[in-house]
C-alpha cells in the first residue's frame, strides 16, 4: 500500500529543563539524535496515513532491524547492539515519540521475543533465530495473554504433551502484537505437570494459525492478533530449556515495561512540544492563547511531569545496567510514565481546540495509543498491585 | 581507493544566531553542532563508493576537542578513521594548509568536500587545497561515479549543467543530489566507539585574515495582512508606507 506522506513542522524540540542531557554520554545523545533523525524519515510522515487506514507497515521491520531498534542491548556477536539500557530506553522513546504501535513492534521484537531467546535458549536458538530476528529478516511475536487469562496469567490453559519425539502443543492465545505477521512466536505453556515453558512456535507449523483481531481503535498501526494451537507439533529442541514458572514470561515483561517508561515519555514530549508551539501562534481574543494563565498551567504542568518521569527512567536505567532494578520499581516507572503521557495527550489535545481532534496533530492518535499501553504489559491498577505487594508484603491480586 | 573527507563541525541550521566578544565571536551557548550539510553529502557518497569498489575512508577536521562528537558521528556513518588537526579554523587558507598537510603524502585518490561551510560559507577551502596539492579541484559537484582512474561529474553551473571527465587524484566540493544523508546505525554507532581518531598538530602556518566584526540582518518588522479584494490599500501600503513603489 502506498501511504499518504504528510509534511508536518518537524522542529521537534525534546524538553531538557533540567539539563539532564548532563546525565547523558556523547553516544547516547547521538544515538538519540539518530533515532530521532530515522522517525522524522521513515514514520512520522507516513504514520497518520497508518493509523487512520489500520495498516501495518511490514517494511519498516527491515528498517528498524537496519538502525538497529531491534534488541538493542543483545551482545553483537549474536546480531544486537551491545549498548545500555540508557541506549535502550532512549530508542524506545525515539519510536514512540512516533507512534506507541511502531514502539510496540519493536519492543516485543526486542524484549519479548529476542530477550527470552537470548536469556532462556540453547545456543543453537540463539544462533538460528537471534542474528535474523535483530536484523528484521524475522517478525516475532509473544504469547501469553489468552481468552480468559489477561491479568492472571498464571491460570492460562495452553498446554503441551510430550510426545516422545515431538510436543504436541494445543491452545489459544489472544491479543497479540505482531502475530499476524510473525515468522516466529515465543509461546508460554504449561506441560503435564502445569508448569510453564517457552516454546518458538515457527509459521508454518501444522496447526498453527494467526487470525488478525479487527476493529481495535488503538495501535492501529500495529498488528495485533491470535495464535491458535490445534495439535501443532513443535520439535522438543524448540522447548526454551533455561527458565521455566512464571518467572520466565515475567523477566520478559520486565524488559519491556522498561521500555516503555521510556516510551510513553516520548509520546507525551510529542504532545507537549505540539501544545507549547500551537499556543504560541494561536490568537484568540487578540493575544497568543499561551499567554493565559489557564494554558500556562497546563503547559508547566506537562513540562514538570515529564521532567520527573525522566529523572525516574535514567535511574532506572541505571539500575538496569547494574541488574539491580526490581519488578516493582519497574512498574513505578512504567505506570507513571503512561499515566503522565495520557494527562499530557489530553491537556494537550484541549490546548489545540478543535484542530486538536484531527489528524493534523498527533494528540488523538497517542492519547488512542495510549489506552492500549495503560493496559498490557500490566494493567495500571496491576502495577499498583505490584508495589502495593512491595509496601505492605501482602499481594493483594486474590 | 582511499578517499579523504573533510568535514566541519558547524551551528545546525535552525540554531539562533548571536555573536559575543564585541561582535567578533559566534556564540556558542545553547547552540547544537552538526557535521556540514554539504560535508555530509561528500561522506554519503564516500561510503556508497566504498560500498561499491572497496577501499577506505579517513575523515578529517581542523578544529578543537569539542568537534570530537561531531567526528564520532562521521565514523558512525561509515568512515574508518579520522584525523582532527588540533587547532582553530580561523581562516580558510589555514584550513587548506591543514588539510594539504595531511594529503600531501596520504595517498588519498579522491579528496571530497562540501561546496561550502554553512557557518563562514567561503567556499574556498576545496580550490584553495587543489591548488596546494596541484591537483585539480571541482566544485559544486552533483553526481560523482568512478570508472577506473578516471571519474564522471556533473557539476551545476548558471542555468544549466557541465558534465565532465576528470582523472584521479582530486577534489571535489559537493552538494545534493550526489547521494542522500545516512543516518547512523547502532552497529555503526558501536563500532565507532573503537575506530582510531588520530588528533594531529597543525602545521606552523599562521592564518592570515581577522575578523573585525560581525553584524546580524536587521530584524524582521511586523507582517500586514491585506484582504486580496482590497488591492487599492496594497498599493497604498507599498507606495506611501513601505516606499518601494
Ligand atoms: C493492543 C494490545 C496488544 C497486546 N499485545 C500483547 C502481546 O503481544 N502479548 C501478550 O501476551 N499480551 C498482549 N496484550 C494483552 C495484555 O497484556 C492484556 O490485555 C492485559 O494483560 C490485561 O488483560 P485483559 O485484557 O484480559 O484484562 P483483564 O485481566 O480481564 O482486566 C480487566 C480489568 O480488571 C482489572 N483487574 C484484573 N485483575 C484485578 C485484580 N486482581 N485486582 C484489581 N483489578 C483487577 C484490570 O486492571 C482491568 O482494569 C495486548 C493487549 C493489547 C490491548
Ligand atoms: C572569519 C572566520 C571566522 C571563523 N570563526 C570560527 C569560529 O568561531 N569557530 C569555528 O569553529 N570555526 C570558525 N571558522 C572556521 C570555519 O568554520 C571553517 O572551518 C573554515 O574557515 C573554512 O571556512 P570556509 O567558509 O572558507 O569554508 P569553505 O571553503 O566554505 O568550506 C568548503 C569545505 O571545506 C572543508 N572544510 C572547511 N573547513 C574545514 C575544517 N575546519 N576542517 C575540515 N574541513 C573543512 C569542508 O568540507 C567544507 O565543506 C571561522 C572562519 C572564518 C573565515
Amino acid at each position: 500500500m502506498s501511504a499518504e506522506k504528510r509534511n508536518f513542522v518537524d522542529e521537534f524540540e525534546s524538553p531538557d529543563f533540567y539539563a539532564l542531557d548532563d546525565l547523558l554520554t556523547e553516544e547516547h545523545k547521538l544515538i538519540r539524535s539518530s533515532v530521532r533523525d530515522f522517525v522524522k524519515k521513515e514514520i512520522t510522515p507516513y504514520i497518520e496515513d497508518w493509523a487512520e487506514k489500520n495498516h501495518f507497515p511490514e517494511e519498516i521491520v527491515k528498517k528498524f532491524g537496519e538502525v538497529g531498534a531491534f534488541g538493542p542491548t543483545i551482545p553483537t556477536e549474536y546480531g544486537g547492539g551491545g549498548l545500555d539500557y540508557t541506549s535502550y530506553g532512549l530508542i524506545m522513546q525515539e519510536v514512540e515519540r512516533g507512534d506507541s504501535g511502531m514502539r510496540s513492534t519493536a519492543s516485543v521484537q526486542g524484549s519479548l521475543v529476542m530477550y527470552p531467546i537470548y536469556a532462556y535458549g540453547s545456543e543453537e536458538q540463539k544462533k538460528k533465530y537471534l542474528p535474523k530476528l535483530a536484523s528484521g529478516e524475522m517478525l516475532g511475536c509473544f504469547g501469553l495473554t489468552e481468552p480468559n487469562h489477561g491479568s492472571n496469567p498464571s491460570g492460562m490453559e495452553t498446554h503441551f504433551k510430550d510426545k516422545g519425539d515431538h510436543y504436541l502443543l494445543n491452545g489459544a492465545k489472544m491479543w497479540i502484537s505482531n502475530s499476524p505477521y510473525a515468522d516466529v512466536a515465543v509461546v508460554w505453556a504449561k506441560n503435564e505437570e502445569g508448569r510453564i515453558h517457552g516454546l518458538i512456535v515457527e509459521r508454518g507449523m501444522e496447526g498453527f494459525s494467526t487470525p488478525e483481531t479487527h476493529g481495535k481503535w488503538s495501535l492501529r498501526a500495529s498488528c495485533t492478533g491470535e495464535l491458535v494451537f490445534s495439535d501443532v507439533k513443535v520439535p522438543k529442541e524448540n522447548l526454551l530449556p533455561g527458565k521455566s514458572g512464571l518467572g520466565a514470561p515475567m523477566g520478559c515483561l520486565d524488559k519491556a515495561r522498561y521500555g516503555i517508561a521510556w516510551g510513553a515519555i516520548g509520546a507525551a514530549m510529542d504532545c507537549y512540544d505540539s501544545a507549547k508551539r500551537y499556543s504560541l501562534e494561536r490568537v484568540q481574543f487578540g493575544k497568543p492563547i499561551g499567554a493565559f494563565q489557564l494554558v500556562q498551567k497546563k503547559l508547566s504542568e506537562m513540562l514538570t511531569e515529564i521532567t520527573k518521569a525522566q529523572l525516574l527512567n535514567w535511574k532506572l536505567g541505571k539500575m538496569m545496567d547494574e541488574g539491580k532494578a526490581t519488578t516493582s520499581q519497574i512498574s513505578m516507572a512504567k505506570r507513571n510514565s503512561v499515566e503522565v503521557a495520557l494527562n499530557i495527550a489530553r491537556e494537550a489535545r484541549q490546548i489545540h481546540g478543535g484542530m486538536g481532534i484531527t489528524g493534523e496533530y498527533p494528540m488523538m492518535r497517542h492519547m488512542m495509543n495510549l489506552e492500549s499501553v495503560v493496559t498490557y504489559e500490566g494493567t495500571h491498577d496491576i502495577h499498583l498491585l505490584i508495589l502495593g505487594a512491595e509496601i505492605t508484603g501482602i499481594p493483594a491480586f486474590k | 581507493m582511499k578517499i579523504l573527507v573533510c568535514i566541519t563541525h558547524v551551528p545546525d541550521t535552525t540554531s539562533r544566531i548571536a555573536f559575543t566578544d564585541g561582535d567578533t565571536k559566534f556564540d556558542k551557548n545553547g547552540v547544537q553542532f552538526i557535521i556540514g550539510p554539504y560535508d555530509d553529502y561528500a561522506l554519503a557518497r564516500a561510503v556508497e563508493l566504498k560500498e561499491q569498489s572497496g577501499g577506505s575512508i579517513t575523515v578529517l577536521n581542523v578544529g578543537e576537542a569539542e568537534t570530537e562528537p561531531t567526528i564520532r558521528k562521521a565514523l558512525a556513518i561509515g568512515a574508518d578513521d579520522a584525523i582532527r588537526i588540533n587547532a582553530f579554523p580561523e581562516d580558510a587558507l589555514f584550513v587548506a594548509k591543514q588539510i594539504a598537510a595531511v594529503a600531501k603524502d596520504g595517498g588519498f585518490d579522491l579528496i571530497l568536500m562540501g561546496r561550502e561551510s554553512i557557518d563562514f560559507n567561503g567556499g574556498q577551502v576545496h580550490g584553495m587545497v587543489g591548488e596546494l596539492l596541484g591537483i585539480p579541484s571541482v566544485s559544486p559537484v552533483m553526481t560523482l561515479d568512478i570508472d577506473g582512474d578516471t571519474a564522471k561529474i556533473s557539476r551545476e553551473i548558471e542555468g544549466g549543467k557541465e558534465y565532465m571527465e576528470l582523472p584521479l587524484p582530486f577534489v571535489a566540493g559537493c552538494q545534493e543530489p550526489i547521494a542522500e544523508w545516512k543516518i547512523p546505525n547502532m552497529r555503526g554507532i558501536m563500532s565507532a566507539r573503537t575506530k582510531p581518531l588520530e588528533v594531529k598538530d597543525p602545521t606552523g602556518d599562521a592564518p592570515k585574515t581577522k575578523v573585525s566584526k560581525f553584524e546580524l540582518p536587521p530584524a524582521k518588522g511586523d507582517v500586514k495582512l491585506v484582504d486580496p479584494d482590497n488591492m487599492d490599500e496594497l498599493v497604498n501600503l507599498l507606495k506611501n508606507e513601505a516606499k518601494v513603489i
